[in-house]
């Protein structure tokens, strides 16, 4: 079985100039998009929350040029995944930012509930950007989830002392707004944790 | 349902010193194993269904129409076709497939590209599509041209088409770049060569292909694309 194997198709870099094809309305560009950084409408059920932050390099420099996908589940812990045909008013829980805007990601989204026993609430996360080859996958989880985040398969397997990349710091805004701050390190010794999907 | 492995033979490394902005941007830690549940293998809802006449030519769905002329792009009109297949040779369904591209001088409609080659104002170089119940898809386009770029004296990039794609699960997402063959810059090119096995490398260049060719219109390639899926269980193979 293993002889006829095909090889994986390799990755390759986004480059620097993804825009106009992956994200062209948030980058002003006369195209339609497939998706966008806001995955919510005003009477989407679950708690309203933006998820943002910034994206550093070895040297503690902002990365402006990545893209940031994100998939989660709804505010019950279900994936609304590809079999379930998709409409407007459907929280498919998948989104895209391009971080060139504003030098940063911003996501209007919802918290997602559990998707079941030893899985604390998470975001999952893809890292895309001109000098990373392969993309990277990591996890958004909340700082007001520690108990279910004491519990969760995937963080107690990783290291202790880098747990705390993996959880978004919750804060409101002036406008009442729930804000979890997730930035993340590309190297150094707060390197985010990257998860070999 | 378990997942074959993201091959890491083929991958390219996430720190490639000859790439330069790998050196600073590349994880250095080791990645985390992760035992997958339904946030890894099942796949998003969007896109499908949502395609527009014309999202897959890319020589009319980028034609200046803001009341000038309509005009035909310049360069080589290609047509770029091919299979989506999983590791056991399995067509995979219903894909979305985005691509981007520079035009035929090799200049991105991208607000950033600062490369002095033309800008061709009935290009846009932007286009998708989804893959049919063979696995296949198809776009038609222009040739993209080679750029320079900033990584070394003389950096050109081959010419090349970028691809994205999303397979059967968030596992198996998949960002790559389709290469033309016969290009003397691929040998030069860091991120081509960053994949260290050679077979592997190779398969990223496309096939000229006469069965893909439309008379008197566009030259034909042929690209096929292996995507990371479930693992064959024995009685499949
Ligand atoms: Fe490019």
């Amino acid at each position: 079985m293993g002889n006829n194997k095909l090889k994986q198709t390799p990755s390759q870099t986004v480059g620097p100039y993804f825009s106009y094809g992956l994200t062209p309305e948030q980058g002003g560009y006369d195209f339609k998009s497939i998706t966008s950084p806001i995955l919510v409408k005003k009477d989407t059920l679950g708690e309203h929350i933006i998820l943002q932050g910034h994206i550093y390099d070895g040297n503690g420099d902002i990365i402006p040029d990545a893209m940031i996908e994100i998939y989660q589940a709804d505010h019950q812990g279900k994936y609304i995944s590809k079999e379930i045909p998709p409409s407007d008013d459907v929280f498919t829980g998948f989104g895209r930012c391009d971080c060139e805007t504003n030098s940063n990601f911003c996501f209007k989204t919802i918290k997602p509930g559990s998707i079941g026993d030893g899985h604390a609430p998470h975001i999952n996360m893809v890292i895309f950007m001109r000098g990373l080859l392969s993309h990277a996958y990591s996890r958004v989880y909340f700082s007001d989830e520690m108990d279910a985040n004491h519990n969760d398969n995937v963080l107690n397997n990783v290291p202790s002392d880098r747990r705390a990349t993996l959880i978004a710091k919750r804060t409101e805004n002036e406008n009442g707004d729930i804000i979890y701050q997730f930035d993340l390190n590309m190297q150094g010794i707060n390197e985010t944790v990257f998860f070999d999907v | 349902m378990s997942h074959n492995e993201r091959d890491w033979s083929v991958h390219p490394p996430y720190i490639y010193p000859e790439y330069k902005s790998t050196i600073l941007r590349g994880p250095k830690k080791p990645l985390i194993a992760i035992e997958h549940s339904l946030s890894e293998l099942t796949i998003p809802a969007f896109g499908h269904g949502q395609m527009q006449e014309f999202d897959n030519d890319l020589t009319i769905n980028g034609r200046a129409t803001n009341g000038q002329m309509v005009g035909e792009p310049l360069g080589e009109r290609i047509q770029v076709s091919g299979r989506i297949l999983d590791e056991y040779g399995r067509p995979q369904v219903g894909i979305l497939v985005e691509i981007w591209q520079a035009n035929a001088a090799g200049r991105y409609i991208h607000k950033s590209d600062q490369h002095h080659a033309p800008i061709d104002p009935n290009f846009f170089g932007g286009g998708r599509c989804v893959s049919d119940e063979n696995g296949r898809y198809s776009f038609m386009s222009i040739k993209p041209g080679a750029y320079p770029w900033g990584n070394h004296h003389n950096a050109w990039r081959p010419n090349h088409i970028h691809f994205s794609l999303f397979g059967m699960s968030f596992a198996s997402r998949l960002v790559t770049q389709m290469y033309f063959p016969g290009d003397p810059l691929l040998a030069l090119d860091p991120i081509y060569n960053a994949t260290n096995d050679q077979a592997a490398r190779t398969s990223l260049i496309a096939k000229f292909s006469e069965e893909y060719c439309i008379p008197d219109l566009a030259l034909g390639y042929e690209f096929d694309i292996i995507l990371r899926g479930p693992m064959a269980t024995p009685m499949e193979v």
